[in-house]
């Protein structure tokens, strides 16, 4: 099958070949061939960002939502290295996205062209793989090279940077029969051994943990690990990447690890004495001080990227192959063994890690000075809504409080910035998760400082008509970075007064003032300071569908996040409140016992 | 911490060398040395990384290095079981008392010159880096003017080659 056509009619129906139904960008010089054939297509609908920035976090948006790739377009040298902060965020939480960026013409790369940025170099270590296309003819072939490498295996972004030339240029369209990546071959199918060898620690095991991460989600194997954790009977922890992978009303589920974990989640993997890890990468966040991390814990390591498996943690038993597989297969060998009488008892475990769960529940306390508690706000959002919505917080205190006080209940209900931490990554990534499952509430929960850097995508999702929620829990300050400084820098608040919320004790000024911003960007905006209010306004919010909301909860300035493990600790010192550790003693004892 | 010679088989693409140091350095590794050059199949390269580092660290780098999607395979070349070998050019002071001396020298390890003006000569020396070091000593006396060195290559010994299935690559998977 063969058609003579432009380059860039080439590439729109090399994306209509693959599926894509939406692109997320912004036109330019260098990408505006593409942009004719484009305005064609009636199967990709564009959606005209306000910042680049903005397409490519809707592009990770709309992969969350949907498990397939998104994809962001924007022209060259600015436009394109304005991508470079999604495309590090997708690669750190391993998103499926596919960037296509316009280059200047093939003869002016490397003369520092108008608009010329070397994309590809720039791009090198933050993408999983990229492309420079200079001819037309093999445009078809590298897009479909370009989705297979961002959906297979680890997924990841893939920048696809295509000359203007190649763009303009006639050529014939074929597409490839076959893929030819002699280099690309991710490992899917677990080693039988390994699995059996996994099953053989569980079931000998006395103090096992399955540490979830975001591996699983990707994988689309929440129902297996139910499978798993029932039968084995193991507690489990979930990642913040991993939220939403089983559920939070689970009893064995014991919530999210590290450094704002719960006390019975850093406790069961510190005192575990074999973590089976699923999709997870040991990140500092959840380790805490590495060398303390487990000390008496063999460690079991599912991940389908092999280069993961022993990178911060030795693994005791490395099984490469994709989370779904392992887990399917986990569970045969389980069964296999508990019909050979082999079964754990975790008895003792499991009173122990109750008695954690029942003496260190999460809370908060109520702000002395009758300001609205921001976890209080959250955990109402999370009650209200449900867990049927898709809830996307930025990067910060409300994150943290997100992944805490919310409960999850399924796979995809939390979208977030994870390895990268990206602030401003909310607004436009619930703008993209709206656009993939437009049926689904999307509440986006931003903090004051993360809104104003990808706030303008309001006015995209008012004029597209995407109508998501955003839940600013506004407390007039950069308020992970102020909780730093008051436990760590004597409370010397340097440069983090945003000014968005009025100063204590008095006074009215908000720069800017949220809910007019909000109406300047065709948005409903509503303001919520008093906790007897918060309801009602969510409500108020929730019963609105033709438009975006943004609701600004002014509240407490103060809150702080726990529990914590500071940086650089220990996770043994964790704290569940200022200077309040959990008393381990009945543990120690225990724990010595198995030494 | 010690040298190790890794074999890496490569598409020949664009960028490709950029993407394979670019990975070394941003993961904090030192290259020692890194040579590439086409072989027997149009369109692969072979790049042969020297890397003085752990053996921990260097599993991990040999990970990395396999995620690239122009990287085909990784070998790790064994002292005892490959044919290790650099090529040396050495600019060496030679006036009229010393010239017998520095030829003298040259000879002993097989080296030959290959370019003589009146008060230097240029002397190409090839062999395992060992040896080439024992020349560089032995020539420093009479003053080295400028030396270049091109890198370590390195085949493996026996019949196999770096293509066949049977020669196991370094952790494709853990």
């Amino acid at each position: 099958m063969t058609e003579q056509m432009t380059g860039a009619q080439s590439l729109i129906r090399s994306l209509e070949h693959v599926g894509v139904d939406v692109v997320f960008g912004i036109p330019g010089g260098a990408i505006l061939p593409a942009y004719d054939p484009l305005y064609d297509s009636a199967k990709v609908r564009h959606i005209l960002m306000r910042h680049e920035q903005g397409a490519g976090h809707a592009a990770e948006g709309y992969a969350y939502a949907t498990g397939r790739p998104g994809v962001c377009m924007a022209t060259s040298g600015p436009g394109a290295t304005n991508l470079v902060t999604p495309l590090a965020d997708a690669y750190m939480d391993s998103v499926p996205m596919v960037a296509i960026t316009g280059q200047v013409a093939a003869p002016l790369i490397g003369t520092d062209a108008f608009q010329e940025a070397d994309i590809c170099g720039i791009s090198m270590p933050i993408t999983k793989h990229n492309f420079l296309v200079r001819e037309a003819a093999d445009i078809p072939r590298i897009v479909a090279e370009a989705f297979h490498i961002a959906s297979t295996g680890r997924p990841g972004p893939v920048l696809v940077d295509i000359a203007k030339t190649a763009l303009q240029a006639g050529t014939e369209f074929q597409w490839p029969q076959r893929l030819d990546l002699p280099g690309y071959r991710p490992v899917t199918k677990p080693h039988g051994k390994q699995v059996r060898e996994a099953a053989r620690l569980i079931a000998e095991a006395r103090r096992p943990v399955l540490y979830v991460g975001g591996g699983v989600l990707k994988a689309g194997a929440a129902q297996e690990l139910r499978v798993l954790a029932e039968l084995t009977g193991l507690p489990v922890v979930t990642t913040l990447m991993a939220r939403g992978a089983f559920p939070d009303s689970h009893r064995q589920h014991l919530g999210m690890p590290g450094m704002h974990g719960t006390v019975a989640a850093v406790g069961a993997l510190q005192r575990a004495d074999l973590i089976v890890a699923l999709g997870a990468r040991f990140d500092d966040r959840v380790t805490g001080k590495l060398d303390s991390f487990a000390p008496d814990a063999k460690i079991v390591h599912a991940d389908i990227d092999p280069a993961e498996i022993s990178k911060n943690r030795h693994a005791d038993v490395p099984i490469v192959g994709d989370c779904r597989e392992v887990l399917a297969d986990l569970v045969v060998a389980v069964r296999a063994d508990q019909a050979a009488g082999r079964q754990g008892d975790y008895e003792a475990w499991w009173a122990q890690l109750d008695r954690l769960r029942t003496d260190y529940p999460l809370g908060y306390e109520q702000p002395a000075d009758g300001s609205l508690a921001p976890q209080h706000v959250i955990k109402r959002l999370g009650e209200i809504v449900g867990p049927d919505a898709a809830y996307v917080p930025g990067v910060g205190q409300h994150q943290m409080w997100a992944a805490q006080f919310i409960d999850y209940e399924k796979p995809g209900s939390f979208i977030n910035s994870g390895g990268a931490g990206t602030m401003g990554f909310s607004v436009p990534a619930a703008l993209g998760a709206k656009v993939g499952r437009p049926d689904q509430a999307v509440w986006s929960i931003d903090g004051d400082g993360c809104f104003q850097m990808t706030n303008q995508e309001l006015a995209t999702c008012a004029v597209e008509g995407i109508p998501i929620k955003v839940a600013v829990v506004n407390n007039g300050n950069l308020g992970m970075v102020r909780q730093w400084q008051t436990l760590f820098y004597e409370g010397r608040y340097s440069n983090t007064n945003l000014q968005t919320a009025p100063p204590a004790g008095g006074g009215k000024v908000r720069i800017p003032d949220f809910v007019r911003l909000a109406e300047a960007y065709g948005c409903v905006g509503l303001r919520c300071e008093r906790a007897e209010d918060v309801d009602a306004t969510i409500e108020k919010a929730m019963a609105i569908d033709d438009a975006p909301v943004v609701v600004d909860f002014t509240v407490n300035h103060d809150a702080m996040v726990w529990p914590m493990v500071g940086p650089g600790v220990s996770n043994d010192n964790i704290q569940y409140a200022r200077d309040m550790a959990p008393d381990w003693d009945d543990e120690d004892e225990e724990r010595a016992t198995f030494r | 911490m010690s040298l190790h010679t890794l074999s890496v088989l490569v598409e020949d693409t664009p960028g490709v060398l950029a993407r394979a140091s670019g990975l070394f350095s941003r993961r904090g590794f030192n290259i020692h040395s890194l040579t590439v050059g086409p072989t027997e199949y149009e369109g692969l390269s072979r790049m042969t990384i020297v890397v003085n580092c752990d053996r921990h660290p260097l599993e991990q780098v040999t990970k990395q290095l396999n995620k690239l999607v122009n990287v085909i395979k990784i070998v790790e070349m064994d002292t005892d079981a490959s044919v290790r070998r650099e090529l040396l050019l050495i600019k060496v002071k030679a006036d009229a008392a010393s010239r017998s001396h520095v030829l003298e020298t040259a000879e002993l390890f097989r080296a030959n010159v290959v370019d003589v003006s009146p008060d230097v000569v240029v002397i190409e020396a090839t062999g395992k880096p060992e040896k080439l070091e024992a020349l560089i000593r032995n020539l420093e006396p009479f003053g080295i003017k400028e030396l270049v060195k091109s890198g370590l290559v390195a085949l493996g010994r026996g019949p196999r080659s770096i293509t066949d299935r049977s020669l196991r690559a370094v952790e494709r998977s853990a």
